[in-house]
């Protein structure tokens, strides 16, 4: 089984240690593991800023790196949205690629998505100690119905789940939005941390690392250098590199 | 209304910081967004009534002047007079003009978003025609003087101690804070224009065209009076609002004031037809509905269409985490919320909405509640598209992502740069590993550090620990 990894451009920049991790749990699952070394971004900053064309550019690009893989795998439900929803359903709706498109969206994952649902892996490499809390990031849950699927691994990797207030609520990121409009971004984003601080517990785990990244910086910007905010892919997976 | 929607940015940074506002806006997720949860729980096939219900909408939108000339037709035969309004100051025109012709003196309103948005009242007075509203939220914000921050609760913004001060003023009666004190005072006052006034103007949820009916989903009562008592009965309301039919009603009802404020029913629905009848105890010698344009038809067929289904609930901008946090009047014209953010642009022109199509986070939560499934977020993304075409955009922000797409077209050019980027980056994280201030992006920076990138990206770190040629390995479980 040919699976591409398709890293996002965020991980690859920031926190390139959960695209090692997602390489280690799909290797460790016995996938033939592909990582185009062209790959850059999935195009949705510029597609919800507006900038269509270069988002069908991205668009295109992304197909021909992926075409001849069983499976795409990624880190992330906002650029597993993007292909599978917003690829189809809106940039290419009436082109003549739609249906190679369709064909990518159908092959498309987001990384707990495709370990729970197709690889149907049981054990996992990470023990977990204690409570995690988990943040459902917007995309992931809207538009490709990520929500028990990484709690289902958190717990078999050991972890037990404790819910925060409103876990569902959006964080305030929405990409450039966290930026144009930064106060109302940073509102949000404390109100998150507020939920989070609520629950008591030191780890809160997401599938998103833009939601990550501003949770984790309203929480130090608050003045807790304790709490853990991880992606749940590096608590299930032993592999830290990077 | 004068439009203020080009300063949301900063109106909306002010009602963040205003910590009254802030403690009044908690009461929108008790009320409304935990009694949705509720109510909806109550009908089994709720996904398939809204399915139903967006269709049905779509279907009358691509029909409008059929249904339109329907209802026309109908409600000339029952008495009313049918007024066509192409824009804002038409309809104002028309309404001015019935009450001169009439001699009318007072009108009394119920609640009509429709007549804020064409600035009714402000003609209405200008002619020296008293007006007086009657909602309980409308006349509480009569009194403030202020405009509505929400289409189903106008004046969900204020406090109990805010409108017991703006009633002691008003009624010179002692101040008190209880609510059902502070409604009866309100009912006492309103008694009186209740019975004294010529004309009752009302909006209307729905216009039926089998049977050219109008009516009014309410809480209060007060389109009752509004409808039946004055000897005129003028109904102002958008194009849009008209359905085929009662049973479309039927359908429509049970989604609207579930979404709207957690009830299975309204306490009022108001059909109104024609004029008193032979033999009538109630209601008006004369009605007449101004049907009002004012930019609807623009949308038909447009790629905006899908925005004429809206039956202006309010559960877009109840649920909305911008909306719950900076409330309506930051949104600068009639409609707040995602709904607004989609209307203002279509109907007052996309550049005079500046931030507006921006204002979401495009979390969703808007088109998940939305009782006719209007895609919101997909809307405002096509107005950012617009936006960025013609150049709506700052400067710097154009100039950014312009770079960007350049670059993320160019992998060896963006490796490039992803490599330098993630070396500054963690030089400037420092020992904690966090940014605390970056220059052009203090949007971020100014509530929150930035986590520092690891100063390799993964591209870099691949090829390291993978040094084969080729680009793929075989897993070690294979």
């Amino acid at each position: 089984m040919k699976v591409g990894l398709f890293v996002t451009c965020l991980v690859d920049l920031v926190r390139p240690g959960i695209g090692f991790a997602a390489l280690g749990l799909l290797e460790g699952a016995g996938c033939e593991v592909v990582v185009p070394e062209a790959q850059t971004c999935c195009g949705q900053p510029g597609y919800n800023s507006g900038a269509r064309e270069v988002s069908q550019a991205l668009a295109r690009k992304v197909l021909a790196e992926f075409r001849d893989c069983d499976y795409v795998v990624a880190p992330s439900g906002s650029c597993s949205g993007q292909v599978k929803v917003h690829y189809v359903d809106d940039l290419f709706r009436d082109a003549p690629e739609r249906a190679e498109f369709e064909r990518l969206a159908a092959r498309w994952y987001e990384l707990s998505d495709f370990l729970v649902n197709v690889l149907k892996i049981e054990s996992l490499p990470g023990r977990i100690e204690g409570e995690v809390t988990y943040h459902d990031s917007c995309a992931g849950l809207r538009e490709i119905g990520i929500k028990a699927q990484p709690r289902e691994l958190l717990k078999r990797a050991g972890a037990r789940i404790h819910e925060m207030n409103e876990c569902e609520k959006c964080c305030g990121f929405g990409g450039t939005f966290s930026v144009k409009l930064g106060d109302i971004s940073t509102r949000m984003a404390a109100n998150k941390c507020a939920n989070i601080r609520a629950t008591g517990v030191k780890t809160i785990a997401g599938g998103d690392l833009g939601c990550l990244l501003n949770i984790e910086g309203r929480l130090r910007r608050e003045g807790d250098m304790e709490t853990r905010v991880v992606h749940y892919a590096e608590l299930i997976s032993t592999d830290k590199h990077g | 209304m004068q439009v203020q929607s080009m300063f949301f940015k900063r109106t909306a940074s002010e009602k963040l910081n205003d910590a009254l506002l802030q403690r009044n806006m908690a009461n929108l997720k008790s009320k409304f967004v935990d009694g949705r949860a509720r109510a909806i729980t109550e009908i089994e096939d709720w996904e398939e009534i809204r399915t139903h219900a967006a269709a049905l909408r779509d279907r009358t939108i691509a029909n409008l002047d059929a249904y339109l000339v329907e209802f026309e037709r109908n409600a000339t035969r029952r008495g009313a007079r049918v007024h066509w309004a192409q824009t804002a100051a038409d309809a104002c025109r028309i309404a001015v003009e019935i009450a001169q012709a009439n001699g009318v003196r007072k009108v009394t309103k119920s609640k009509s978003m429709v007549s804020e948005e064409v600035n009714l009242n402000e003609r209405l007075e200008e002619a020296g025609i008293q007006v007086v509203e009657t909602d309980l939220g409308e006349y509480i914000l009569q009194l403030a003087q202020e405009p509505p921050s929400h289409i189903v609760a106008p004046a969900i913004h204020k406090s109990k101690e805010q409108v017991a001060d703006l009633f002691e003023a008003a009624h010179h009666k002692p101040r008190s804070t209880d609510i059902p004190a502070l409604t009866q005072e309100a009912r006492e006052a309103l008694r009186e224009h209740f019975l004294t006034a010529d004309m009752g103007i009302s909006g209307a949820n729905f216009v039926i065209a089998e049977t050219g009916t109008t009516l009014t989903v309410t809480n209060e009562g007060n389109a009752d009076m509004v409808t039946t008592v004055p000897r005129i009965h003028c109904v102002i309301t958008g194009i849009e609002k008209v359905i085929p039919t009662l049973e479309d009603f039927a359908t429509l009802i049970r989604l609207l004031p579930r979404s709207a404020i957690g009830q299975g029913i309204a306490n009022y629905l108001t059909l109104t037809t024609g004029v008193k009848g032979e033999g009538d105890l109630d209601g008006p010698e004369q009605t007449h509905v101004i049907l009002v344009d004012a930019g609807r038809t623009r949308l038909v067929g447009s790629d905006m269409q899908a925005m004429l289904r809206c039956i202006r609930c309010g559960a877009c901008m109840n649920h909305c985490p911008v909306y719950q946090n900076v409330g309506g009047h930051a949104y600068g014209w009639v409609y707040p919320g995602p709904m607004g953010s989609v209307l203002t642009p279509v109907y007052v022109g996309i550049e005079n909405a500046g931030d507006l199509p921006n204002a979401a986070t495009f979390c969703g939560e808007c088109q998940v509640v939305c009782p006719v499934k209007i895609p919101l977020p997909d809307l405002m993304r096509k107005l950012r598209e617009q936006q960025f075409e013609t150049k709506q955009r700052p400067f710097g922000e154009r100039l950014a992502l312009n770079a960007w797409a350049f670059m993320a077209r160019r992998p060896r050019l963006y490796a490039a740069f992803t490599r330098i980027a993630s070396r500054i980056g963690a030089w400037m994280g420092g020992r904690d590993k966090l940014i605390h201030s970056l220059p052009g992006i203090d949007g971020w920076t100014k509530g929150r550090d930035m986590p520092a990138p690891a100063g390799k990206t993964f591209r870099e770190l691949y090829r390291e620990r993978r040094p084969s040629p080729q680009p793929s390995r075989k897993g070690e479980g294979a």
